[in-house]
C-alpha cells in the first residue's frame, strides 16, 4: 500500500511537471494555431539559466525567478522575430521554421554552457523528507512541485475563465477576426500568451532541473511527451491538459512499478524485469492510442467544425 | 483574390530567405561545433609531443648508467666513457622507430551526463602518446551523444573517408553493440578502452577487437563475491535497461545468487523517485547498482534525499572519482570494486597519476586508466610492427602479445581478447595529499580472474 501511495505521489509529480510545459503547448496551439516545437527548447533555457544563476549565486529563488524571465524572453523574441511571421503560414512551415529554432538552441547551448552538464540543487529548506504516511518519508522538494503545479492550473484557470484578457482569449480561440474587429489588439494578446506559455516552460525546467543533469536538448523529451499530453486531453483545452498530464504521469509510473511484476507471473523474474521497463517506457503511448480510438479530438478538444 | 495570392507569394519568399539564413546558421553553427573537436586533439599532441618527449626516460637513465662505469672501468677517462655509455644503453630499450605515425579514429561520448567518461579516456589517450613522445598522433575525435545509429555514421565516415589504422573510444554498450562490426569486419582493428559487452566476448568474438578494460561482467562479479561475503542474503539490483546493465546484474548474480529484484531503468534516466520506492517496498539487506556517470550521481543524490539508509554497494563505474565528488563525504567509507585505483602501487602507474594530474588538474577516473592503457597497448604494437599500423596480421599479433606496463601493474590477454586480471574492494576516502574524494585499493577479490564467455569464442591463443 506505501510502495501504491509512494508511486501515485511520483506521478502527480511528474504529470505536474508535464502540466507546466504542456499547459503553454497546447494555449498556443489551441488559440494561436501555432505547432511549436521549439517549446522544448524553452524548458531548457530555464533549466540553464537558472542552473547559471543558481551555480553563481547559491539562490534558489532567485534562479527560480531567473528561469522564468529567461525562458519568457526567449520566448517573446521568439514570437517577435519568426512566429509572429507564421502564423497565416501552414502548419508544415511552422514545423519546420521552429525544428530549426531547436537545433539552433541546442547548439547554442552547448556554445554557452559547454558540454559538460550542471545541475541545480533543491532549496535547503525543501532539501528533506516529510512523513506522508508512518514509515513513508516523502522528499519535500516533490511535495512542492506539486503544489506548484497546482498553484500553476490555479493562476491559468482564473486567468483564462476569470479575467478580460481571458475572455479575449478564449474568443480569440474560435473568433480571432470579430475579436480584432471590436479593438483588441490580437498581436499583442499572442505575443502574451506566448511569453506566459514560455515563461511556463522555463518554470517546468527550473523546477524539473534538481532531478535533471541539465544538458543540451533536456527539453526534447519533454516537448515530446507534452504533443502525447495536448494530444491525449484536446488541442487547446487547459482542462484536458491537466487531465492529460496526470493520466500520463500516473500511466508511466505505475507501468514502470507493476508491470514487470505483471509479467513475472508468466516469464522468468529476469526476463519480466526487462521486457517490463521496455513496456513501461512505451505506456504512455498505449494510453494515447487508446484514448483517440475512443475520443478522436481527445478528451476535452473541439469537435472538428 | 489575386492580389492576395500575390501577397503570399511575396512573404513566402521572405519566409525562405528567412529559413535558409536560419539553416545556414545552424549548419554552420554544427560544422564549427565538430571542427573544435576534430581540430584540438590533433593540435595539442602536435604541440606536446616535443616537449614531453626527452623528460621521462633520459631523465631516468643518467642516474643508473654513471654507477656502474666507475667500478668496470677506474682507470678509463671519465669523459668520453660517459658520453658514450648512455647513448647504447638507450638505444635498446627504445628500437629506432622515431617519427612513426599513426591515424586513430576515436568515436567516444563527450556530450550527455556521461561527457567526463569520453574526456577522460580521450585525454589520457592522448597524455600516454605525449608521454612516450616518439609518435605522431592522427587523433580524430567524435562525440557519439550515445547514440549508436549515429555512431554508425561516424564509423563509416572514419573508415570510408579519414581511412584511419585503428579505432577506439567508445563509452557505451549499446553504441559499441552497433559500431564494433561495422569497424572489425571492414579488417581495421578495434581498442576497446571501456564497453566491452558479453556477445563480443562469446560466440560473436573477432580477431580484430581487443578489449583494454574488462569484459562488463567482470566488475560486477567481483561486487557480487564480496557482498556474497558479507553476509547479505537479499539484494535488490539496479541498472540502466541496455546491453551493459543486463551484463552488471547478470556478473553480480554469477557470484552472489539470485537477487529479491531487478530493477531496470531508461538509460540516461536522471529521475529514480520511482525505482527508489521499488526499493522501499522490497526492503532488502543491501542494494546492488550500476550506474555509470551523470545516472549515478542523480542516483545517489536521490538515494540519500529519500531517507533510504539500506547499505549501497556497485562496480566503479557507480563509485568514480567525478561521482563521489558530486555526492560529497556521505560518499566516504563506501565499497566498490575495481581493477584499478589512482594510488595502485607501480611505476607506470605513478608516472600516468602524475603526469595526469598535472596536465589536466584532477585525479585520473578509472575511465582515463583504461584509456591510458589502450593507448599504450597500441604503442606496443606500433612498436612491435616498426611503427607502421598498416601491417594488420603483424598488429594483431603484437596486440594480443600485449607487452606494455599497464597503469594495473599486469595485463594478459585470454584466447578472447579479453584481459585477464585482478579484481580488488575500493574505498571512498578522502585524499590525503590532494584534498578530493577518490578511491583506494583495501582488499584483493578475485585474481587472475577470466570472464565466463571466452570458452565460447572460437579464436585461439
Amino acid at each position: 500500500m506505501n510502495l501504491f501511495i509512494e508511486q501515485t505521489l511520483n506521478g502527480l509529480q511528474l504529470g505536474f511537471t508535464l502540466l507546466m510545459v504542456s499547459a503553454g503547448l497546447t494555449l498556443i496551439f489551441g488559440i494561436m494555431n501555432i505547432i511549436n516545437l521549439a517549446h522544448g527548447s524553452l524548458f531548457m533555457v530555464g533549466a540553464f539559466v537558472a542552473a547559471d544563476v543558481g551555480g553563481r549565486t547559491g539562490n534558489y529563488l532567485l534562479a527560480l525567478l531567473a528561469g522564468i524571465a529567461g525562458a519568457a524572453v526567449a520566448g517573446l523574441i521568439v514570437e517577435l522575430g519568426l512566429i509572429r511571421r507564421l502564423y497565416h503560414r501552414d502548419h508544415l512551415y511552422q514545423v519546420l521554421a521552429t525544428f530549426a529554432l531547436v537545433l539552433i538552441a541546442n547548439q547554442a547551448v552547448q556554445m554557452i554552457w559547454g558540454l559538460t552538464p550542471r545541475s541545480v540543487s533543491a532549496p535547503a529548506f525543501l532539501d528533506r523528507t516529510v512523513p506522508v504516511l508512518p514509515g513513508l518519508p516523502y522528499p519535500a522538494y516533490r511535495l512542492a512541485i506539486i503544489a506548484t503545479g497546482i498553484a500553476v492550473i490555479v493562476f491559468l484557470h482564473l486567468l483564462v475563465e476569470r479575467t478580460r484578457v481571458g475572455m479575449w482569449i478564449r474568443a480569440g480561440r474560435t473568433h480571432r477576426e470579430l475579436v480584432g474587429a471590436f479593438g483588441v489588439n490580437v498581436r499583442l494578446l499572442y505575443t502574451l500568451v506566448f511569453a506566459v506559455g514560455a515563461g511556463l516552460a522555463g518554470l517546468a525546467g527550473v523546477v524539473a532541473a534538481p532531478f535533471l543533469s541539465v544538458e543540451s536538448g533536456i527539453g526534447d523529451h519533454f516537448l515530446i511527451l507534452s504533443f502525447v499530453v495536448i494530444v491525449v486531453g484536446g488541442i487547446g483545452s487547459l482542462k484536458g491538459a491537466l487531465y492529460g498530464s496526470l493520466m500520463l504521469g500516473l500511466a508511466d509510473t505505475w507501468a514502470r512499478t507493476y508491470l514487470p511484476d505483471l509479467f513475472g507471473q508468466f516469464v522468468d523474474p529476469s526476463t519480466a524485469a526487462t521486457a517490463g521497463a521496455s513496456v513501461a517506457s512505451a505506456s504512455i503511448y498505449l494510453v494515447m492510442v487508446v484514448v483517440l480510438v475512443v475520443k478522436p479530438n481527445g478528451l476535452f478538444g473541439l469537435a472538428d467544425e | 483574390m489575386g492580389g492576395t495570392t500575390n501577397l503570399r507569394r511575396t512573404r513566402s519568399w521572405w519566409l525562405w530567405r528567412a529559413v535558409a539564413i536560419v539553416a545556414t546558421f545552424g549548419i554552420l553553427a554544427a560544422a564549427c561545433g565538430d571542427d573544435d573537436t576534430d581540430d584540438a586533439a590533433p593540435a595539442e599532441t602536435a604541440e606536446a609531443a616535443p616537449e614531453a618527449a626527452p623528460e621521462p626516460e633520459p631523465a631516468a637513465e643518467p642516474e643508473a648508467a654513471p654507477e656502474p662505469e666507475p667500478v668496470e672501468e677506474p682507470e678509463a677517462a671519465p669523459e668520453p666513457a660517459e658520453e658514450t655509455e648512455p647513448e647504447p644503453a638507450a638505444e635498446p630499450e627504445e628500437p629506432a622507430v622515431v617519427g612513426g605515425q599513426v591515424k586513430v579514429g576515436m568515436i567516444t561520448t563527450l556530450s550527455t551526463g556521461a561527457a567526463y567518461l569520453g574526456e577522460g579516456i580521450r585525454d589520457a589517450f592522448i597524455l600516454a602518446f605525449e608521454l612516450d613522445g616518439r609518435y605522431e598522433l592522427d587523433l580524430i575525435v567524435e562525440d557519439d551523444g550515445r547514440d549508436p545509429a549515429f555512431a554508425q555514421q561516424l564509423a563509416d565516415r572514419m573508415l570510408t573517408r579519414d581511412e584511419v589504422d585503428v579505432m577506439t573510444g567508445i563509452v557505451f554498450s549499446n553504441v559499441a553493440g552497433a559500431v564494433v562490426p561495422q569497424v572489425v569486419n571492414a579488417g581495421t582493428i578495434y581498442i576497446s578502452p571501456n564497453a566491452a559487452p558479453s556477445p563480443f566476448a562469446g560466440a560473436q568474438c573477432h580477431e580484430n577487437y581487443f578489449v583494454a578494460s574488462w569484459q562488463n561482467d567482470n566488475q560486477a562479479e567481483a561486487m557480487g563475491v564480496y557482498v556474497a561475503d558479507q553476509g547479505y542474503e537479499s539484494v535488490v539490483a539496479l541498472a540502466p535497461n541496455y546491453q551493459a546493465g543486463h551484463d552488471l546484474v547478470a556478473g553480480f548474480k554469477r557470484f552472489f545468487g539470485e537477487v529479491d529484484e531487478e530493477i531496470y531503468t531508461e538509460l540516461g534516466a536522471t529521475d529514480y523517485a520511482q525505482a527508489i520506492a521499488q526499493i522501499r517496498e522490497a526492503n532488502p539487506e543491501a542494494v546492488y547498482f550500476f550506474y555509470p556517470g551523470g545516472m549515478g550521481i542523480a542516483f545517489v543524490q536521490q538515494y540519500i534525499a529519500s531517507g533510504l539508509e539500506i547499505p549501497i554497494f556497485g562496480p566503479m563505474s557507480s563509485f568514480d572519482e567525478v561521482i563521489v565528488d558530486a555526492i560529497g563525504d556521505v560518499s566516504l567509507g563506501l565499497f566498490n570494486s575495481s581493477f584499478w585505483a589512482p594510488d595502485m602501487d607501480n611505476e607506470a602507474n605513478r608516472v600516468f597519476v602524475e603526469a595526469y594530474r598535472e596536465k589536466y588538474g584532477t585525479t585520473p577516473t578509472a575511465y582515463a586508466a583504461q584509456g591510458y592503457d589502450a593507448a599504450l597497448l597500441l604503442i606496443s604494437a606500433l612498436d612491435a610492427n616498426g611503427g607502421s599500423a598498416s601491417d594488420t596480421a603483424g598488429m594483431r599479433e603484437a596486440l594480443k602479445a600485449a607487452d606494455f606496463d599497464s597503469v594495473r601493474g599486469k595485463f594478459r590477454f585470454n584466447t578472447n581478447n579479453h584481459p585477464i586480471q585482478d579484481w580488488y574492494l575500493l574505498e571512498v576516502i578522502r585524499d590525503p595529499v590532494h584534498g578530493d574524494l577518490t578511491n583506494t585499493i583495501v582488499a584483493t577479490i578475485l585474481e587472475d580472474h577470466e570472464d565466463a564467455y571466452a570458452s565460447d569464442c572460437s579464436l585461439t591463443g
